[in-house]
């Protein structure tokens, strides 16, 4: 227990002595811890967003209007059975020829072209109704839209159901959401890769800078038969003081932003009012890990080299 | 007395002087009889190192140390006495050849083990490598603190390593308000507060007047009498002269000198005498050290 509070006595002891590397150190965590606290939801937010869009994008199945109108209920019945028993097929939702006028009157109204609906003669609806389809998994969708029409006898495609008259999917959008999606995904976690990188050198570089003030002390313990361990101690402990206050001080920041900024926001913004980001006091946990584990390695492997016997 | 095994030289020396002084080697102190059942303290055998790049540290070095003696280690700058006592205390390897602390190849250490030795031999070092932030009392006690010591145990010890080095008055002074023999002393009571069997001096009188030299050749012989072996290694030829020891001459990393120099003198001289009979030799007028 004694050896504990020498490490620590120690650790503080040199912190308040070469007080300017440690501030270095202490800056550059908190840099990077605020970073990575408002990146990590940033990634989250984008990964939980980009998801629920692939969620919706589906195939459209489109119905043929029987004598002008849409097709009896049981036929429609039947129909969405067939579709829901598809393998990867996770739902089937049944738009009715109301139902899409609705959708397109809605449409309209957003681009202020309300008159275009207004135009449509008496009780007449052009819209056919459909099914929107949506499998498990965006990868799937090419599948299931090949067993809605499988090839038929002629080796032309051919629908399972003679009331579908034509599909209608979102396979552009998807390519394009699956690539943005993927780049975004790759983009972030490069930069948070580089990020923790970054703060591992530049808290290496500190502590190495605090060591090299101190190498006279390594040398002494050394010589007078001070273990490894022994030495690199009391540095780690630095460094952990280092992570934790430099974790803190970017946390109090963050939790700031949060409150003042984020929050206030939140009813506006539906991208910032996400379910799928991290808590704020798991964040604020994970951060306080990763800075102290950071900044206890860059102390660790620093030492590494001072160390050869 | 022991000699280079490989020098005959040395080695007929050495039983001359050891038959003209029978009655003084019945007299010596119990610590150095005690060498003819335990292995030297320090033994090498046929030691060279090889610098990379080429230059050659030491060559083909055999010596023995036996316990309890006082022995200097001279030679022209360059000669490998810095390489030969960094060989002792594994801070550098030997290219060829064995080192043998207490009869242990300290070669075959392993990294782990290494602490463990230099717990066991004292170093002091022409630049004292003491702790500036560190106060007197607290530069002694970080010796004992790293390998750790009791608080308890501290508190007994770091007082009297100070005494006998004559800084008890001066605890609480900081390594930058000492002189530079007061500097050296605290190096020597840090090198010597664990008690090693041997302690190693590294030019201890390099950058000082000849009256604070003999004042810490004097704390060295007080640490002598205990029974700690002393390797001293220096180019003061007159200190060597005068002290009467066992000197082991290096040149270009070989051994070309093992004897006593001048008229051996008994080991049962005090302290007091020891540095009054300096003093008078060396023609050094100066107040005498209390310590």
């Amino acid at each position: 227990m004694g050896r504990v509070f020498f490490f620590i006595g120690e650790g503080l002891r040199a912190l308040r002595r070469s007080a300017a590397p440690g501030l270095a150190s202490i800056v550059t965590v908190c840099i990077t811890v605020l970073l990575l606290g408002v990146l990590i939801p940033v990634l989250q937010t984008t990964n939980g967003k980009t998801n629920q869009v692939r969620d919706q994008v589906g195939l459209r199945v489109f119905l043929n209007d029987v004598n002008g109108q849409q097709a009896p209920a049981d036929q429609v019945s039947a129909l969405r059975a067939k579709l829901a028993a598809i393998p990867h097929v996770k739902s089937v939702q049944f738009v009715d020829k109301n139902q899409a006028l609705g959708i397109l009157g809605d449409q309209l109204k957003q681009e202020n072209r309300e008159d275009i609906t207004a135009q449509l003669p008496g009780s007449h609806n052009p819209l056919p109704a459909s099914f929107n389809v949506t499998p498990d998994d965006l990868s799937n969708l090419p599948a299931v839209r090949n067993a809605i029409t499988p090839p038929g006898a002629s080796g032309q495609p051919s629908p399972i159901d003679p009331l579908i008259s034509d599909i209608g999917d979102s396979r552009d959008d998807a390519r394009k959401i699956t690539g943005a999606t993927t780049a975004i995904r790759w983009v972030l976690g490069v930069v948070a890769a580089l990020l923790l990188v970054a703060s591992l050198l530049l808290v290496a570089n500190t502590i190495r800078l605090s060591i090299y003030a101190r190498r006279r002390e390594v040398e002494v313990m050394r010589l007078v038969g001070a273990t490894n361990w022994f030495i690199r101690w009391p540095f780690m402990v630095e460094g952990l003081v280092c992570g934790l206050v430099g974790a803190g001080i970017a946390i109090g920041f963050l939790f700031l932003g949060k409150q003042v900024i984020v929050d206030p926001l939140a009813n506006n913004f539906n991208l910032l009012n996400s379910g799928h980001t991290i808590g704020f006091a798991n964040l604020a946990l994970v951060l306080l890990c990763v800075a102290m584990g950071v900044s206890a390695m860059g102390s660790g492997l620093t030492l590494r080299r001072f160390l050869r016997i | 007395m022991r000699l280079a095994a490989s020098h005959p030289m040395a080695r007929r020396q050495t039983s001359d002087l050891l038959r003209t002084r029978p009655a003084k080697t019945q007299r010596r102190p119990e610590h150095l009889t005690e060498q003819r059942t335990r292995p030297p303290i320090v033994e090498m055998r046929k030691v060279t190192k090889v610098y990379p790049g080429g230059h050659v540290g030491l060559e083909r070095v055999s010596l023995r140390v036996d316990r309890g003696e006082f022995v200097f280690l001279v030679g022209p700058t360059g000669c490998g006495k810095t390489t030969l006592i960094k060989t002792l205390i594994r801070e550098l390897e030997p290219t060829e050849g064995e080192v043998l602390i207490a009869g242990r190849d300290i070669s075959a250490l392993s990294n782990k083990k290494v602490p463990q030795l230099r717990r066991r031999i004292g170093t002091v070092f022409q630049d004292y490598k003491l702790l500036p932030s560190r106060n007197v009392y607290d530069n002694v006690a970080y010796a004992l603190q790293v390998i750790g010591t009791s608080r308890s145990e501290i508190r007994r010890k770091v007082p009297d390593a100070l005494r006998l080095v004559g800084l008890a008055d001066k605890v609480k002074n900081f390594p930058d308000q000492l002189s530079g023999g007061e500097q050296q002393r605290l190096s020597v009571a840090r090198a010597f507060v664990n008690h090693p069997p041997l302690l190693l001096a590294d030019e201890p009188t390099g950058n000082l007047d000849p009256n604070t030299s003999i004042g810490i050749m004097q704390v060295l012989y007080r640490i002598n009498r205990t029974g700690t072996t002393v390797v001293v290694v220096t180019h003061d030829r007159e200190m060597v002269d005068k002290m009467r020891r066992r000197v082991i001459a290096l040149d270009s990393g070989r051994v070309v000198r093992d004897q006593v120099a001048g008229s051996y003198t008994s080991d049962d001289e005090s302290t007091r005498e020891f540095a009054l009979r300096l003093r008078e030799e060396m023609g050094v007028e100066g107040e005498e050290p209390r310590y």
